[in-house]
């Protein structure tokens, strides 16, 4: 009924491990077609998979695996679709009811653990709940503010030699939830004549935009008001990255622009974003002239952290649209003049800092060159799945998104190990595109024997290892405020990469000079159905800028190691 | 300050680990907690009083209305409502004392419910204010043995109701 149930629900892949309580459904998985299993080496990829699908997607990924320590080892992967928001349904196998409570092999309370890290979790009791229990599951998912489900099994309720009567419900409708479908229409009425009255206006958005496959209607929107835009980690290529208005991203490592257009608006516009710590440096010092407008399907987003002026609760792409008619039935325009200066000021700021680093204090290559080259030999084209640390700042901040869901990462948990599996998620589902894993020698060791699966299924990703021999961002963290002692962030024994992929059987190559770095790169996406690892030399000496300040304001940024604000 | 708010729950296993656990995760207070099903029988009746400024209480009743269980929230102490919990206290009572006690019960319109030679239990209804003063008032009188409280459950005044 399970695997039934998945193929009803459209189901192609799912991503697993087996194990004793879900020996049943891994016998059905066997004896049909229509659902292809995906066996990872570690339950924490299986996630990861189903959660780069999603975040590619937008539709719900699918993880299988077993109760105890299949279940623990997706908590992880869990906690990281959770905080970004991603649907996804992970079913567990649970031990077999009547043992339950009494600490049979390899049981776990999965309820209890997932609990906190979920949108919501089931636990079937009876056999003939599964189909209505998975498209619950799917429902709530995908649904509202999207997020992770959990499904717990316990074994006997998958016997097969028991039959039930099976129906897969065509829609389901629960009493106590209900997503709300359209922004409240007087505020959405104010906040346009705010708008059109704003005379230093900054378009602030997250991954509501990217989820809620609003990132069209913003772009027109914005465009129809010359307003600029920035993004948050979660919502870069919301706005095509190389536009003009395109600010780039804001935040603790957002572009200087970005944050001084912030710092100095009247008027912010936030759509599907939230305000997050990363983004707001201190509270109390954000933003001090501005009024602010959220968007958001979550009313508890809404003035969690910082108070809205305009509260709006309702999906993005809905709520924009609306604007986008208001804007044009109104007789009023947006103050022409105003926005000139505006958009002088902002130029002058770009100018001033605009994305610039040092290539010339070091003899090995910059972290920054790697992706502005990935950026130009894939034509800001890619799907980029990275990693957590430097390397991640880095691919945030150069390489240009012009299109929604093709920058994966994990933003608000920050989970190492999340990149190469994610690459592999996305691959599978588009065989076609160019799929690039941005990690470091750090992030990349916490998931490597995903190496092995990627053979099994032939998922040729191109994984480009930022390669400081450090943790860098750590590393940063302990020069900036800890007198540089570095405290466990190294790691002297690094394995041979390439020859470790080649035991795989996959490409390694080494890169040591920036004149070899385009070849290389060109040469690496050329082998359409390989593997290739990319061990990338550069300076462990680089820091990422902008930094904010800790508990500064949105411009209180370091610019590079010696340059503040 | 402090709030009372009234939950209508899904009457399901896990229903209330859940809110539960959401306030230990956001750090938020529980005063007392009092749960129990209605006359509906899927449905489970919660109260529970917590203190905090008003920024935190709206968090605390838009993050439990997305519970899934979560079926409506109500901030009692945002209108007129009535509040009441019970307590059960086990008192030593001997000599001439059992005869104050009785009278100091009597004036908070206490019940003795049960007696033996050295002892009155007496059961007191009432806000909770009243009966943190009738602790009070009990002062050298009477050495305390156990106290057992209800916590607190709540309704609107008026045609007001919580329903589905």
């Amino acid at each position: 009924m399970v695997v039934r149930a998945l193929r009803d629900e459209g189901v192609k892949y799912i991503y697993g491990y087996p194990g004793g309580a879900l020996l049943h459904v891994y016998d059905a998985l066997f004896q049909q077609e229509d659902v292809q299993h995906i066996l990872v080496r570690h339950e924490q990829a299986a996630t990861h998979m189903a959660d780069a699908y999603a975040r590619a997607t937008g539709k719900a990924g699918v993880a299988l695996v077993t109760s105890g320590p299949g279940a623990t080892n997706a908590v992880t992967g869990i906690a990281t679709a959770f905080m970004d928001s991603i649907p996804m349904v992970v079913i567990t196998g649970q031990v077999m009811s009547h043992l339950i409570g009494e600490d049979a092999f390899q049981e776990t309370d999965m309820l209890g653990i997932s609990r906190p890290v979920v949108k919501h979790n089931f636990s079937i009791q009876r056999p003939e709940d599964i189909p209505a229990t998975i498209k619950k599951a799917f429902y709530i998912a995908q649904s509202g503010r999207p997020g992770p489900v959990v499904v717990d099994i316990p074994k006997d309720m998958t016997t097969p030699t028991e039959r039930y009567p099976y129906e897969y419900p065509k829609s389901i409708k629960l009493r106590s939830y209900n997503p709300i479908s359209r922004g409240h229409s007087g505020q959405i009425r104010k906040a346009v004549d705010m708008l059109l009255q704003a005379r230093r206006p900054v378009i602030y958005t997250g991954g509501g935009v990217i989820m809620g496959d609003a990132s069209k209607e913003l772009t027109e929107f914005a465009q129809l008001l010359n307003f600029p835009v920035t993004n948050t980690l979660m919502g870069l290529g919301g706005y095509p990255g190389t536009d003009r208005q395109c600010l780039g991203m804001l935040g603790m490592h957002g572009s200087y622009e970005a944050n001084m257009a912030m710092h100095h608006a009247d008027l912010i516009l936030a759509i599907g974003a939230r305000f997050d710590d990363r983004v707001t440096n201190a509270t109390d010092k954000f933003c001090p002239t501005a009024r602010i407008i959220h968007v958001d399907i979550d009313p508890a987003s809404i003035s969690k952290t910082v108070r809205a002026d305009v509260p709006i609760v309702g999906p993005a792409k809905v709520v924009i649209d609306e604007m986008i008619e208001l804007v044009r039935e109104s007789k009023k325009q947006p103050d022409a003049a105003a926005l000139e200066s505006w958009w002088k000021q902002i130029d002058e700021w770009r100018q001033r800092h605009g994305g610039r680093y040092r290539t010339d204090d070091s003899e090995l290559m910059k972290p920054q060159q790697v992706i502005e080259m990935l950026s130009k030999v894939t034509h800001g084209d890619a799907f980029v799945c990275s990693d957590v640390g430097q390397h991640q700042m880095f691919a945030a901040q150069y390489y240009k998104f012009n299109k929604p869901n093709r920058w994966i990462n994990s933003g608000g948990l920050g989970t190492m190990g999340f990149g190469l599996p994610a690459a592999m998620g996305v691959k599978l589902n588009f065989p076609d595109a160019d799929v690039a894993c941005v990690t470091g020698e750090g992030s990349i060791q916490m998931n490597i024997q995903e190496l092995s699966t990627c053979k099994q299924y032939d998922l040729p990703v191109k994984i480009l290892c930022l390669n400081n021999q450090s943790l860098g961002m750590v590393r940063q963290w302990q020069d900036m405020n800890y007198e540089s002692r570095h405290s466990q962030s190294y790691m002297k024994s690094l394995p041979d990469f390439v020859k470790l992929v080649e035991s795989y059987g996959h490409v390694g190559m080494k890169v040591d000079k920036y004149g070899d770095l385009e070849g290389a790169m060109r040469e690496a996406f050329a082998m359409k159905d390989r593997l290739v690892f990319m061990d990338i030399a550069v300076d462990p000496f680089e820091h990422v800028y902008p930094m904010q300040v800790p508990r500064g304001a949105m411009r209180d940024m370091w610019l590079s190691k010696t340059e503040r604000t | 300050m402090r709030h009372i708010i009234s939950v209508l729950l899904e009457n399901e296993p896990g229903a209330l680990s859940r809110v539960v656990g959401l306030f230990s995760q956001r750090n938020y207070n529980i005063e007392s907690l009092t749960v129990a099903p209605t006359e509906d029988e899927t449905l489970s009746r919660l109260t529970v009083t917590t203190i905090g400024d008003d920024r935190v209480v709206e968090q605390i009743t838009k993050q439990l209305n997305k519970l899934i269980d979560v079926v409506k929230v109500v901030d009692l102490s945002e209108g007129e409502h009535i509040e009441r919990e019970l307590m059960m206290i086990k008192l030593k009572a001997n000599g001439q004392m059992r005869a104050e006690i009785k009278r100091t019960c009597d004036i908070f319109r206490g019940q003795i419910i049960d007696v033996t030679p050295n002892t009155y239990t007496v059961q007191l209804v009432g806000a909770s204010d009243k009966l943190d003063a009738f602790i009070a008032s009990l002062g050298n009188m009477a050495s305390i043995m156990e106290v057992v409280r209800s916590g607190v459950s709540g309704i609107a005044r008026g045609e007001k109701v919580l329903s589905l």
